[in-house]
């Protein structure tokens, strides 16, 4: 299950729904808000999602890593809105019987959700400027300068 | 279907592209075939400053090659450099 969450939500209760008497291994992972980036000093963030297909997408990812790996379920939240420093954006855990195979799932989601998932970063600097991750070397060609 | 016919798309426009576009979407009229040229022709107009090359275009909520086809009453959502998780 993939879900977005506007609001904080409780690792503890998400850990719980994985369990399951055939799993031997639980793996999670949690992405936390960092201090800083490229150098620069972060405040804040903020994360915002195009809901249909990042719910789309990120399922498909946890049915992949379903099919791809001995395990017995996956979950996956990723905040939106304003984070700050040290607050988990996102969350993955996985069950299975052993744990070669839920440590592999675990990292297989992370890492492709952080590749395809339509999510988008902001971050806020300690010099207040802002800038969305990824997007500052994406000028069109013809030489227009980003806003 | 000729291809320089009108057709009404809703566009949804995210992240930088939704600061660039300055609105989250709008509903355009447009003579443009492809996703592709959607994208240039808005690019032009309301001043896109993101390359389509790094990017990726949505059509009714699934990810599409930028030479599909549009048609009318379609959504298109332009994606950004994605920075998830």
């Amino acid at each position: 299950m993939f879900l977005l969450a506007e609001l904080p939500f409780d690792t503890a209760t998400l850990a719980t729904q994985l369990r399951c008497e055939h799993a031997g291994a639980f793996v999670s992972f949690e992405g936390w808000v960092r201090n800083h980036n490229d150098g620069r000093t972060v405040v804040a963030l903020e994360y915002e999602a195009y809901s249909a297909l990042a719910l789309r997408e990120g399922r498909r990812i946890l049915d992949e890593a379903l099919a791809r790996y001995e395990i017995a379920a996956a979950r996956c939240v990723h905040r939106t809105g304003r984070l700050v420093v040290a607050e988990p954006a996102v969350w993955v855990g996985v069950s299975a019987p052993h744990r070669d195979a839920a440590f592999a799932a675990c990292r297989y989601i992370i890492d492709e959700v952080k590749l395809r998932v339509p999510i988008w970063k902001k971050e806020f600097y300690a010099d207040g400027e802002s800038e969305w991750v990824n997007c500052a070397h994406c000028a069109r060609h013809d030489g227009h300068a980003l806003s | 279907m000729n291809a320089a016919e009108e057709r009404e798309v809703l566009v949804l426009y995210f992240a930088l592209l939704r600061e660039q576009a300055g609105r989250t979407r709008e509903t355009v009229v447009t003579r443009a075939a492809t996703a592709r040229e959607l994208y240039d022709e808005l690019s032009a107009s309301r001043g896109l400053a993101l390359g389509r090359a790094y990017c990726r275009v949505a059509v009714n909520d699934e990810f599409v090659s930028w030479d599909a086809p549009l048609r009318a009453g379609d959504t298109v959502a332009f994606i950004p450099p994605v920075a998830g998780g």
